[in-house]
């Protein structure tokens, strides 16, 4: 379906990722927002809470951010599309509830405008240390997704995209943006209300006593209906049937969580995300996402100058699910994959898993508060081919 | 081989329904079947709160498919999972938040936390004082049993003062929470509490907290003979249902500041406040609307929902 026009800015924009991410959501058709005040993502709350009376929507400062992912849960329930915005201190106090969001399939989106850490850290400046914590944040197993943007018109395109991925897939959406890309004011183009594409809700068919929450169709995502339209439905964060009844047996267990990491892994496909360039040719590939895609695009610039010609780009914007085909795939052509991130070593890991030994796996660190300086890619870039 | 002596019970439990009674429970229309029996104790208030809640929603009046149910987790947590309403059983504290998600967006529901004492008022503290802050229209139902109970007896931020628990063996030296007086402070618009005794009284304030507009709160004075009554050897629960009628004082309209439980003290019952201060959604439309004149949109008004 097309979005409503009552909450599409349709035109040209100069707008911040923060806000351009408020744009996204009102888009998308959420109208629903529960938040927390907290640095560098506190602009997304902000630019809600002025847009959403004069789109009908409802916006709500909480007292937490325990509070703000819950009731962003139970907005979902009440059949409205709903999210939350935070950072790194606060993605943490919500990781819990992303957990009973994954346990009760609840489509949502949390943003996290990723700051340094750990702990406090580094409030007003960029990170990307959070991303192990996406996707192992909350207890026990489930697959979530996560997208990256590198940019405030990815932050707009990207937050419709994470709606319409947690509406399909009846699962949390983690948005993981950095302070870079939030606090950065750039060009933001903002399409008509008809030619932006809406993921409605999977409300079941079916009526009042046929109903089961958790029966899964095809594709593994079971139908959804909101709370006050009669069909008495129960849902729990324990163990559960197709009833959504507990069961504290090891047989549903399998049944229940196995299903909710194959909902995710068996449409993968569908939900990998990048952007390639130069793979024919490139014996080294950096591989990069976020704000650092866009200073590994000069490091490459600097070593293509020096002569080194064979690089190519993987631009993960799609983190979780991890891409692992697309560098299965790459890893047994080429040398070397080049890894920048403003962490020690995370998505590194990763790609270190997928490439199984058959090229070798070069993490260029950055401990956040800065980006790389582009110098420092260009220098690995060169130290890769040695 | 742990799970054989309950499952043993179990099907004992379920034939006794069926032989005992040879026909169906009064409230079955109300209670999800096929769950029972249920996991709480012989003697245990937690049903008869239930019964209570039930028989309020009849004599409310309200469409059933508006009530909705969100419980936390404990033994009162539970309660969403028997109940045949729209019912949400939820994470440790968070009630609460979940029930405020669901009123906001979509206002027509009458949204009944009902929980447990440990559950709204230790982890879930913080959200209970900002939602009766906000004067947000929910009902919050406390079962207060004075201890953690299905963790096996633990400290409760509701124990009295050198009343026993697991993890305060020598008595508790913490000084307990006044609900009545916190709900009231905070700005609930309505705050009463009554024993599962008061089955009568209990059943009439439910039917008046949720036709209430606002944040309407009501204590559940609850026994626990598995944990509380044993620590603290007070019989059985026949023990404290006499202890109830004998030391439960009716003090409508007290002074919250009065209303204490000292251990095994008298019990002031009643209706403490009933105000009409305009609800957290009243004063959102009637604000924005002032303020913003007609560019304001009501909530809802724009919903894309196309089923």
């Amino acid at each position: 379906m097309k979005a409503d026009p009552v909450g599409v800015l349709t035109g040209m924009h100069y707008l911040d990722g923060d806000k351009a991410c408020a744009e996204g959501g009102i888009a998308a058709g959420c109208r629903f927002f529960a938040g927390y005040p907290i640095t560098p993502s506190t602009e997304v709350a902000e630019r809600v809470a002025e847009r959403f009376p004069l789109v009908g929507g409802m916006f709500i400062q909480m007292e937490d951010e325990l509070a703000s992912i819950t009731a962003v849960l139970g907005a979902a329930w009440a059949g409205v599309k709903s999210m939350t915005v935070t950072s790194g201190p606060g993605f943490s106090l919500m990781m819990e509830n992303i957990g009973l969001g994954a346990m009760l399939e609840t489509p949502c989106v949390v943003v996290n405008v990723q700051r340094g850490g750990p702990s406090t850290g580094l409030p007003t400046l960029p990170g990307q240390a959070d991303m192990m914590q996406a996707k192992w944040g909350s207890h026990g197993d489930y697959e979530i997704i996560a997208l990256s943007p590198n940019s405030p018109q990815e932050c707009f395109d990207l937050t419709i995209t994470a709606f319409n991925f947690s509406e399909k897939y009846r699962v949390p959406v983690l948005f993981m943006m950095d302070e870079c890309v939030g606090h950065m004011t750039e060009k933001v183009i903002i399409p008509e209300a008809d030619k932006i594409e809406i993921t409605p809700r999977r409300f079941t068919s079916k009526k009042p006593g046929q109903y089961l929450p958790y029966e899964p169709n095809k594709d593994l995502v079971p139908d959804m209906v909101e709370a006050g339209n009669g069909y008495f439905f129960h849902i729990t964060g324990l163990t559960h049937d197709e009833r959504g009844y507990p069961d504290m047996s090891w047989q549903t267990q399998e049944k229940c969580v196995h299903r909710l990491v194959d909902k995710i892994r068996k449409n993968s496909d569908d939900i990998y995300l990048y952007e390639e360039e130069n793979f024919e040719k490139a014996e080294i590939v950096v591989i990069s996402y976020g704000i650092t895609s866009r200073v590994a695009l000069r490091g490459i610039q600097l070593a293509q100058a020096d002569g080194i010609k064979n690089i190519g780009h993987l631009r993960l914007i799609t983190v979780w699910p991890f891409p692992e085909k697309v560098i299965r795939k790459l890893a047994s052509k080429i040398k070397v994959f080049v890894v920048p991130e403003m962490n020690y070593g995370q998505m590194v890991l990763e790609v270190e898993r997928c490439a199984g030994g058959q090229c070798k796996t070069l993490l260029v660190p950055h401990g956040g508060g800065t980006v790389h300086k582009p110098e420092c890619i260009y220098e690995a870039i060169k130290e890769a081919i040695k | 081989m742990k799970a054989e002596p309950s499952e043993k019970i179990q099907t004992k439990a379920k034939a006794q329904v069926v032989l005992e009674n040879n026909q169906l429970h009064p409230l079955s229309e109300w209670l999800r079947m096929e769950r029972i029996p249920h996991i709480w104790c012989s003697t245990c208030g937690i049903g008869t709160a239930v019964t209570c809640f039930i028989e309020a929603i009849k004599k409310s009046q309200i469409p059933r498919e508006d009530i909705v149910v969100v419980s936390g987790i404990g033994c009162s947590g539970r309660i969403a999972g028997y109940i045949k309403l729209d019912s949400f059983h939820t994470t440790h504290g968070r009630a609460v938040p979940f029930a405020v998600g669901l009123k906001l967006a979509k206002p027509k529901l009458k949204v009944v936390v009902f929980s447990g004492d440990g559950d709204l008022i230790s982890i879930g503290g913080n959200h209970f004082i900002h939602t009766a802050r906000r004067n947000l229209d929910i009902t919050v139902l406390c079962i207060n049993n004075f201890i953690y109970a299905m963790t096996g007896g633990q400290l409760a931020p509701t124990t009295p003062l050198t009343a026993v628990a697991t993890t305060a063996p020598y008595g508790s030296y913490e000084n307990p929470f006044n609900l009545p007086l916190l709900a009231a402070s905070c700005g609930a618009n309505y705050v009463a509490r009554w024993t599962v005794l008061h089955v009568r009284q209990l059943t009439n304030a439910i039917n008046e907290a949720l036709n209430k507009k606002g944040f309407s709160f009501i204590e559940i004075i609850c026994p626990c003979t598995t944990h509380y009554a044993r620590k603290n050897k007070l019989g059985t629960g026949l023990d404290l249902m006499k202890f109830y009628h004998d030391n439960s004082e009716i003090a409508h309209g007290a002074d919250v500041r009065d209303v204490d439980i000292q251990f095994q003290s008298k019990i002031k019952v009643g209706k403490f406040i009933d105000i009409e201060k305009p609800s957290y959604l009243d004063q959102y439309n009637q604000y924005l609307q002032q303020k913003l004149g007609k560019n304001f949109k009501p909530y809802g008004v724009t919903n894309e929902k196309e089923h």
